[in-house]
């Protein structure tokens, strides 16, 4: 509090005393008999040396950053996408630092050289139709070149990726990531976010996972039969908000298992393999060197935005769509670490759109494997796959596991066994 | 004490004392009809959000700078509540970071700019003598006002502001179980832009209507100080853009309050399954931006027109190319609605539709550059005053340039992809946007200061404002171009994370960041001098000359007592463009635009 006192002192003080000297300077300008509208010779020949000299200041900071900080603090790209993006960056950077340092030094020239002197007129000069013309066409033609070339990369990145690519879904909730593999088949399963439920945390669909989440709807611990139980209990009195919570929460679940039911009815359970084959993956994505990606993007609740800096990648995770990118990772992270001169460097992918409070804390660590290695690591994933994690029950003859439990059980103990993924560290 | 500072002496009652009643304290000064009274009311307003907004932006910078540090400045204004020990919690964070730009955006440079300068300058520019419509200007005026302290209270509510950014995307702020903001502190957000865009809506009407209808004899479109021309276009952008915004509004307030799907889709959100479908994020996207980017240039505009306007009277010349001038106007105010797509690329929407973006975003730069191009020849050969005044009118063009070359780099979508959303962004937006419109609002502030209050301001601190304004603006917003090369994400709370996974990035972005944080503080103590100087002078500076710049608009050829009607008798004609500056033959240096043509001079 004493702190708090002194400061607005301080402060009280320090506009007292800036008031007085207000009031000698005017009393010292009225005595000279100047006008305060009037700028001096003095002041304006002041102001514009100050004007170069902001000049150089602007310039030597730009060097000064630019040699201190690189054009990116983040390295060279890391993926065949972003080498082109680089290339192209660095050519805009080019032309737009040429352009801002010609108009900025002109500025800063013009109003040194021009500042009035005594007895020399400003010079009426209120257009010329030729310099006007010079001064759209050249901008215009410099920007169909930066369009033109804009577009061309723009087009080769967003076009759809080839067959050669590997399917992966990442996604994303608050504050964290999740990543799938399309397993053997490449293809991902369906999903549908109302068969989300502990067992299949990404929603999945299948036969099993369909008649899993409307048994917990049904008989779940906040289940529509506990919740009618409740309302009907003569033996217990709810409070008016209270009723109305589980009144509005019965109301919107007898919505959801009506919708469950029609997909049960529309299910074709052809489609279930692609969605048992599919691993889950968290904390580290893995990838292949030189391997082409196309990446699918979902949210669980609001927007995220997936984003690779070191390989130039970014994309928007949005609720109720998917969405798409693609890119080839073309160093290891080893060679980068060499390259880096860092050695516990890492890619990364963070969350790049406001998403709530830990919004700064929500990424996951990218690891580029040789081809071996990742050889090595994915045939182990493939025999861990959405099937054998979660519904091992339902297997097929060579299942390892005897079906320890109903799949439909409410199992909490389904935990991701992630912990014991002992993928050697890089 | 008010009555101190508009001294209206005997001279005022005499003026207007046979055709309007001696005016209350209320009606004069609260309730007020009169538009330099609104103008004025306004600008006031504006400082004092603006004052907020950058209290906002140290605290959130300082734990920028020193991440999970106690600091007395933070547990001073911020209190146990919300950071708890000195150091600022995350939600929090977030909504200063919210309530930082939606403040500066809408209050400072929309209502702050455009409000004052428009009511000001338009009639008393024209030759006319008022507004339209007094009685709605003043309603606009008194929307600004409530709408502004709705703001301000959201800061105090108990689950805090809001919190998903000011341009308030959902889902994030259409759940409460998402962030704590978008409970209480967003409805209170929602109610406050509402009235704020009903009363621009006002205002920017019954600008147009002002232009349109009450220009004084002689004043053709072709002979409207530049000034007129861009608060003429801000009017119709915000007319055209702010309902869409509203909309945008409408249909979050239902998703929040009905439980509409609008935006909403498929949502599994603190455990519990929501049963919206068939919602779409990005229709709110698209219909944000929709105002969103024209807002841009509301903002900037005014600033754009005031600084021609100073820039012609202090170089001594003419602007060069004054219809160039106008199309450029023109041509910006009509591309800036076809441009929203850019802050989408990366959202999911259609790529094709991402280069359609790319193209009309990119024709900007064109009428840009005209203007930058004809703001170097006015000054070229001048003879140049260095007023407070002038100083940042020059700087603003510096900004513009500055910041708007890195808007090619982000208009390009494929270069868009990688630094989307980084901290290079945020430079762009702040230098280009930000930076200029605020030098412009400060221009505009030391040029018309004699024409607000009838008193000059002090040069000398105005020249000390302006070198630490200009110096700490630079070394605020030119690292943080480096920091989001790096790969930063802005809106971060604590750039400490990259310490798991790059410890080079993470010590150049933490260096940066110190930086940027004691340039912002300098800047922000600077401003203390403009505010002394402001306040100081309105009720101390030294009275004013009729005409103190030697200007030739119309503005200057009333009374410098402030009376009903701006003009004692009959309204001024208009004989010329408002550029006649050192023109050859002429007497003096300017010539006053009622000044007939004389015999045998040609018009410019």
């Amino acid at each position: 509090m004493e702190s708090k006192l002194i400061i607005l002192l301080v402060v009280i003080i320090a506009a007292v005393a800036i008031a007085q000297l207000v009031r000698v300077y005017e009393l010292s300008s009225k005595l000279r008999g100047t006008k305060e509208h009037e700028t001096t010779q003095k002041d304006n020949n002041f102001n514009a040396l100050m004007l170069l000299l902001f000049m150089f200041f602007q310039i030597f900071g730009l060097v000064y950053l630019m040699v201190e900080y690189g054009w990116t603090g983040r390295g060279d790209s890391a993926s065949v996408q972003g080498k082109e993006t680089d290339w192209l960056l660095n050519l805009n950077f080019i032309i737009i630092l040429i352009a801002a340092l010609i108009t900025n030094a002109l500025l800063f020239y013009f109003s040194f050289k021009y500042a009035r002197k005594p007895g020399v007129p400003a010079y009426y000069y209120p257009h010329n139709n030729k310099l006007e013309m010079i001064w759209t066409v050249v901008p215009a033609i410099i920007l169909a070149v930066i369009i033109i070339l804009g577009l061309q990369t723009w087009n080769d990145i967003t076009s759809a990726s080839g067959n050669d690519s590997k399917v992966v879904e990442l996604y994303a909730k608050q504050y964290g990531w999740t990543a799938r593999y399309a397993g053997k088949n490449n293809r991902l399963g369906k999903f549908d976010y109302k068969l989300t439920t502990d067992n299949n945390e990404l929603g999945l669909v299948t036969k099993n996972t369909i008649d899993t989440a409307i048994y917990k709807l049904l008989k779940g611990v906040t289940g529509i039969e506990s919740i009618q139980k409740k309302l009907n209990d003569a033996s217990v009195v709810l409070s008016d908000s209270a009723q109305s919570a589980l009144t509005k929460s019965l109301s919107s679940k007898e919505r959801l298992i009506r919708l469950l039911y029609q997909m049960k009815g529309n299910h074709d359970v052809k489609v279930d393999n692609d969605a048992w084959d599919d691993f889950i993956q968290k904390d580290t994505l893995y990838l292949c060197v030189n391997q082409p990606y196309e990446f699918k993007f979902r949210s669980m609740d609001v927007i995220h935005s997936a984003f690779f800096p070191h390989f130039r990648a970014q994309m928007n995770t949005v609720p109720g769509m998917t969405t798409r990118t693609k890119f080839t990772p073309d160093i290891t992270t080893k060679d980068m670490r060499l390259k880096m001169k860092n050695e516990n460097f890492n890619f990364i992918l963070m969350c790049n759109k406001i998403c709530g409070g830990a919004h700064y804390k929500m990424n996951m660590k990218v690891v580029v494997l040789s081809k071996s290695e990742y050889m090595e690591w994915e045939n182990r994933k493939f025999k861990e796959t959405f099937r054998d994690k979660y519904f091992p029950a339902v297997a097929p003859a060579k299942s390892p596991n005897p079906a320890p439990a109903d799949s439909t059980a409410v199992d909490s103990s389904a935990v991701l066994p992630e912990k014991k993924d002992s993928i050697k560290k890089v | 004490m008010a009555s101190v500072a508009h001294d209206e002496g005997l001279h005022g009652h005499e003026d207007h004392g046979h055709d309007h009643h001696e005016e209350g304290f209320v009606s004069k000064y609260i309730f007020s009809h009169d538009h330099k009274m609104i103008g004025k009311q306004f600008l006031i307003t504006a400082v004092f959000m603006g004052i907020i907004a950058m209290l906002l932006s140290i605290l959130f910078r300082i734990q920028l700078a020193w991440p999970g540090e106690s600091s007395e400045t933070l547990s001073f204004f911020l209190g146990e509540k919300w950071a708890p020990g000195g150091v600022l919690k995350e939600d929090m964070y977030l909504g200063l970071v919210t309530i930082h730009g939606t403040i500066m955006v809408f209050f400072l440079l929309t209502g702050g700019l455009s409000g004052t300068f428009s009511n000001i300058l338009i009639p008393l520019q024209l030759g006319a003598r008022d507004m339209a419509s007094g009685f709605l200007n003043m309603l606009s005026y008194w929307f600004f006002a409530i709408s502004s302290v709705i703001m301000l209270i959201s800061l105090f509510v108990e689950s805090g502001p809001a919190m998903a950014g000011w341009t308030i995307y959902p889902p994030l702020s259409a759940l409460p179980q998402a962030v704590s903001g978008s409970g209480l502190g967003m409805t209170l957000w929602l109610i406050s832009m509402t009235i704020f865009i009903a009363g621009s809506l006002i205002g920017s009407l019954n600008y147009i209507v002002t232009v349109i209808n009450l220009r004084t004899k002689g004043m053709t479109m072709t002979r409207m100080p530049l000034t007129i021309w861009t608060f003429f276009v801000t009017a119709i952008l915000g007319v055209l853009s702010f309902p869409v915004l509203l909309s945008a509004a409408l249909l979050l307030t239902m998703d929040r309050l009905a439980g509409t799907s609008f935006y909403l889709s498929d949502i599994i959100v603190g455990g519990e399954m929501l049963t919206n479908h068939g919602g779409s994020p990005l229709l709110y996207q698209h219909l944000f931006w929709f105002l969103g980017h024209p807002e841009v240039y509301i903002v900037l505009l005014p600033a754009l027109g005031l600084s021609s306007e100073i820039i012609s009277t202090n170089s001594r010349k003419p602007i060069f190319g004054y219809r160039a001038m106008i199309g450029s106007i023109l041509a910006i105010g009509f591309l800036s609605f076809i441009v929203w797509g850019h802050h989408m690329f990366i959202t999911g929407m259609n790529p094709f539709l991402g280069s359609v973006f790319v193209f009309t975003t990119l024709l900007i730069a064109i009428p840009s550059a005209v203007k930058v191009f004809n703001y170097l020849t006015t000054l070229w050969r001048g003879s140049l005053i260095f007023t407070p005044a002038m100083l940042f009118a020059i700087s603003l063009v510096s900004t513009f340039i500055t910041g708007g070359v890195t808007g090619i780099i982000l208009a390009d979508s494929a270069l868009d992809i990688a630094i989307h959303d980084t901290y290079f962004v945020v430079a762009h937006f702040h230098i280009v946007m930000g930076m200029s419109a605020v030098f412009g609002m400060f221009a505009g502030v030391y040029h018309w200061f004699p024409k607000m209050y009838g008193r000059m301001m002090n040069t000398r601190l105005g020249y000390a404002h302006f070198w630490i304004t200009l110096v700490g603006a630079y070394g605020v917003f030119f690292p943080m171009h480096f920091v989001g090369l790096a790969g930063a994400p802005r809106r971060y709370y604590d750039y400490s994370v990259y310490n798991e996974f790059d410890t080079n990035s993470f010590e150049m972005i933490m260096d940066l960041n110190v930086i940027v944080t004691l340039f912002a503080i300098t800047a922000a103590l600077g401003q203390a001098l403009f505010l002394f100087n402001f306040f100081y002078s309105i009720y101390r500076g030294p009275k004013a000359v009729q005409n103190p710049w030697n200007s030739n608009t119309l503005e200057w050829t009333t009374p410098v007592e402030h009376i009903h009607g701006n003009w004692p008798g009959e309204l001024p004609t208009v004989h010329r463009w408002p550029y006649d500056y050192s023109k050859p033959g002429a007497e003096n240096d300017f010539i006053p635009q009622n000044v007939p043509l004389a015999d045998g001079e040609e018009e410019h």
